[in-house]
């Protein structure tokens, strides 16, 4: 598949159709990829890659590489779920379309070398893929483990393997991927009373750093100065001063990304604490399906958002009595 | 020279809980090391390293400073420090200890900041050698044996037990009373632990780095260098990395106004935030392309221009695990070193 | 300096005089009716007022005047704001003294002077002028070249023109012609090299940058080497003691190695500023 993204883009680099291609950069080890941005067939060569580790979702850097005055169209290859993150931003109209040539390409799910390293594997060196399996070479020899296993949580619970906006596509268009994982920890979450939901979230939340990774890695957050570095917000903060202000935080940019997030459970793999973030925005994904109706951000460049369209229909805000405050 | 069989371990621990307290690594999900405070029934995390560096013993996330209350048009200072008490810290790997000394020349130098030299005051360092480094692991790049780290004392771990070596007055103090616990041993032991620990560190892959066109007076060579461009461009500006580093010092100060009082406190910081230069007036660096570069100059060339050479980096590879989008201290001194005229 | 660098002292604001439109003067003492402490000028410290922030001013008040602190301080921000909020009688909290301070007592001494300076940056500078006023035998020639926006942002007009005058060369510039104004007219730059002052003298420069850029350029037309030009800097500054890295250009920390540098130094660092 490698092989086949770099000829595409060099095909559209030597067509002009492109001037630049965003895409990932092999690093030191299998895993530390790089998001970059390549202007030539030799760079392409030398440094572009395309497999199981290429976790990070391209989409948000299109804000800024699609409004570069006289820099022309840039190519960008899309996974079936940033394409979703890409479709939000297109109706939001924070990307620029017609700068950006985008591709689909197929996804079988991305690994997370922490998972690896949480098989008690260390000292990775290099990993191969072999059918099912990785093949990884460490400092102490060599370990075997299941692709499946490594996977990032959000692949195993992958809702879509369906692009949402995109100019091409290579390979065969996949299909969406039914709910039925997906909101098992929500679910899990919701069963429990509010003070244990209550403990596990500050128990969570406690080990945050304020680092903003979740925020600045977001495609949903694209403010161009947050609430939370602004000063005259008067909520301006860089650390917290009590426990209560890091749950602030993160709850504030729940609701701020609500009806917008896409899902792409970026925010829980940058996190250096690995705070299970994406389950506080998945909570709102599955609240806003149970009472709106089925609901995808990023689905489609326009459509309404059910939290910013009024129907009569909507329910009333003393549905959070009814539901029992879950 | 002293040893302690794995077995007795908790019984050390146990007994070094009397005397002070006594913080140790613990296990959390997906091999997540966190230093907790010891207790019966702790368990010794066996990760390589903590997910955050031991400097929050001594440079904690937020410090409160100062405090005032407001009566009647009148200000009041309060000292919020109360005594420290003496405290012990189990388990600081070699990159881990040497950061501490990188700290104490900042925090340490005249003016000294008084709340840090505080906690080093009552701290000890309890540091263990490695016996299985990582792949991120490049401390011996910076000269810094993890055979043998620094600290009050060392423990040198032969996969048994522990070889137990002060290295301090305070650290003799402390193993001579808790000797009960000790076994006594040759330093045979410990040079053939130490040998085994070495010969894995010469195989690491990024165990040497080409540091010479970095250090003291190259701040001409590197500044204006094209290559900053590239590296920082896909650099989303979170302080993942300076959060997770053990050299990482810079702070702000903040108050925070609770209603009865205000608290003035200090709090990590990072110069990849965008308001890190920020003032009324305007802001020096306006792109993430300076902030970045920042981070990196103050490391390899600003510190040891400041303090005799030695780097502002340990090798504890935390930011090559960390950071977002995988770009680290490693690959930036690897792109520089390199002659190219890249543009 | 107080070794508890992060405790402040209280200090009693006795006197706020307007300036400008936004520029104040508030002089400081403290509790016990005392100069809050000594300092040399072209040193900083951090004024603030508790829970709304700290910042780092020069002091403008000389070394020689016994009795109390002034800052002039401009509103441009927050904290700034506040400040020009307070009344007589109200509190802040001061620490310091800061930083490197012009070398007056060795570097500058029986130096011809030449003072130059735009808009507030007149503040940092009037330390120094009053300073050598008081030991006035100490020094040579004295000229001073300082413009503002317009003759109403022109800091202690009052005193330049009346005191500063007798024993100093006084040259005011505004940007643009005024009904009330007979004096010159143009940018600071322009004027600086229409004078051509005298190159045996050490010019003191302070101002937005973009006003220091060109002067400094004229300058060196002129025939001034960087050694012979001095200035001071502003940076944002949390702790005022080199550690807590806001402040950091290349290996230097403006808040403990300057804010004072002479231009050569400046040369040597990397050029973010």
């Amino acid at each position: 598949m490698q092989e086949r993204l770099k000829a595409r883009a060099r095909e559209l680099l030597g067509d002009g159709v492109v001037t630049r291609v965003l895409g990932w950069k092999k690093g030191e080890f299998s895993y530390d990829i790089t998001p970059a941005v390549f202007e030539s067939a030799e760079e392409l060569e030398r440094d572009f890659v395309f497999d199981g580790f290429c976790g990070a979702n391209l989409s948000k850097y299109l804000i800024q590489e699609a409004s570069k005055p006289g820099k022309g169209k840039i190519l960008v290859f899309l996974k079936p779920c940033d394409s979703y993150s890409y479709g939000e931003l297109l109706k939001e109209h924070r990307i620029a379309k017609e700068n950006v040539y985008a591709v689909g390409i197929p996804c079988e799910g991305m690994a997370d070398a922490d998972r690896i390293r949480a098989r008690g594997i260390d000292g990775i060196l290099g990993i191969e893929h072999e059918g099912e399996d990785f093949l990884v070479h460490t400092l102490y020899g060599d370990e075997r483990v299941s692709v499946k296993e490594a996977l990032a949580e959000r692949c195993l619970s992958c809702k879509s393997k369906r692009h949402a906006s995109c100019d091409e596509l290579i390979g065969e268009e996949g299909e969406d991927v039914p709910d039925d994982v997906r909101f098992t920890e929500v679910a899990r979450l919701e069963a429990m009373t509010p003070e244990e939901r209550f403990e596990f979230w500050r128990g969570e939340l406690s080990r945050c750093v304020r680092c903003n990774a979740c925020r600045n890695v977001c495609p949903a957050c694209s403010c161009e100065n947050c609430v939370f570095d602004n000063p005259a917000s008067g909520i301006s903060q860089k650390a917290a001063a009590d426990p209560f202000e890091e749950n602030m935080y993160h709850i504030i940019r729940a609701f701020h990304v609500a009806g917008r997030c896409t899902d792409c459970g970026e925010c829980s793999r940058v996190c250096p604490e690995h705070i299970p973030l994406h389950l506080l925005n998945r909570k709102f994904i599955k609240d806003i399906d149970e009472l709106y109706g089925a609901y995808r951000a990023g689905e489609s460049e326009d459509g309404k958002n059910p939290l910013v369209s009024y129907t009569e229909g909507d329910v009333e805000p003393s549905v959070v009595n009814e539901r029992g405050r879950a | 020279m002293k040893y302690l069989p794995t077995a007795r371990l908790d019984r050390f621990l146990e007994d070094a809980a009397k005397l002070r307290k006594i913080y140790v690594p613990v296990d959390g999900e997906q091999n997540r090391a966190a230093y907790r405070l010891w207790m019966p029934g702790t368990v010794v995390s066996k990760a390589l390293n903590t997910t955050r560096s031991a400097k929050d013993f001594f440079f904690p996330q937020t410090e409160n400073l100062v405090g005032f209350r407001r009566t009647e048009k009148k200000l009041e200072i309060v000292d919020p420090r109360r005594e420290t008490e003496d405290f012990a810290v189990f388990g600081v790997r070699a990159c881990d200890a040497r950061s501490f000394s990188i700290l104490d020349k900042v925090f340490l130098s005249d003016p000294a900041d008084t709340y840090y030299a505080n906690r080093r005051a009552h701290g000890l360092v309890l540091s263990v050698s490695c016996r299985r480094p990582a792949e991120t692991c490049f401390c011996t790049a910076f000269g810094i044996d993890p055979s043998a780290p620094e600290g009050d004392v060392t423990f040198t771990d032969d996969g048994e037990g522990y070889y137990v070596r002060a290295n301090s007055e305070k650290g003799e103090a402390f193993l001579e009373s808790l000797s009960g616990v000790f076994d006594e041993a040759d330093e045979a032991g410990e040079k053939e632990a130490r040998a085994q620990t070495k010969r894995i560190a010469d195989r690491l892959p990024l165990g040497t780095l080409p540091l010479e066109k970095f250090g003291g007076g190259k701040t001409k060579d590197l500044f204006d260098r094209p290559e900053w461009s590239s590296l920082s461009e896909s650099c989303i500006g979170c302080g993942t990395c300076t959060f997770v580093c053990p050299t990482c010092q810079c702070y702000d100060i903040r108050d925070f106004d609770t209603g009865r009082e205000v608290r003035r406190f200090r709090c990590w910081d990072s110069c990849m935030y965008s308001d890190f230069t920020k003032m009324a007036g305007g802001n020096p660096r306006l792109t993430q392309k300076e902030r970045f570069r920042q981070r990196f100059m103050h490391k390899l060339v600003y510190f040891p221009e400041n303090n005799g050479g030695e780097f502002g980096c340990v090798g504890c590879g935390r930011c090559l695990r960390a950071c977002p989008i995988g770009m680290n201290i490693v690959k930036v001194l690897k792109t520089l070193a390199e002659d190219g005229n890249e543009s | 300096m107080n070794p508890e660098t992060m405790l402040p002292a209280i200090c009693t604001v006795t006197e706020i005089r307007t300036d400008t439109p936004d520029v104040k003067t508030f002089r400081v003492v403290s509790r016990d009716g005392k100069k809050p402490f000594e300092h040399l000028p072209g040193q900083c410290a951090m004024v603030s007022l508790p829970g709304i922030g700290e910042a780092m001013f020069s002091v403008t008040s000389s070394p020689t005047d016994l009795e109390w602190l002034e800052f002039s301080i401009k509103k441009c921000g927050h904290l700034t704001e506040w400040l020009h909020m307070l009344e007589p009688g109200m509190e802040v909290t001061v620490r310091g003294p800061y930083g490197r301070p012009f070398p007056v007592d060795d570097e500058l001494l029986h130096k011809n002077l030449l003072f130059i300076a735009g808009g507030i940056g007149l503040a940092p500078l009037r330390s120094v002028i009053r300073y050598v006023r008081a030991k006035r035998e100490n020094y040579g020639n004295v000229e001073i070249i300082y413009g503002a926006r317009s003759k109403a942002d022109l800091v202690d007009y009052d005193e330049i023109t009346t005191e500063w005058t007798r024993d100093m060369n006084v040259h005011l510039t505004i940007d643009r012609a005024e009904d009330a104004w007979d004096g010159h007219v143009g940018f600071v730059p322009n004027y600086v090299k229409e004078l051509s002052p005298s190159l045996d003298s050490v010019a003191l420069v302070c101002g937005p940058p973009i006003m220091i850029k060109f002067t400094v350029q004229g300058l060196t037309e002129l025939g001034f080497r960087p050694e012979q030009i001095y200035t001071t800097m502003e940076l944002r500054m949390k702790c005022g003691v080199g550690k807590c890295g806001r402040c950091n250009i290349g290996a230097k920390y403006v808040c403990k190695d300057g804010p004072v540098f002479r231009f050569d130094e400046l040369g040597e660092l990397p050029d973010e500023y």
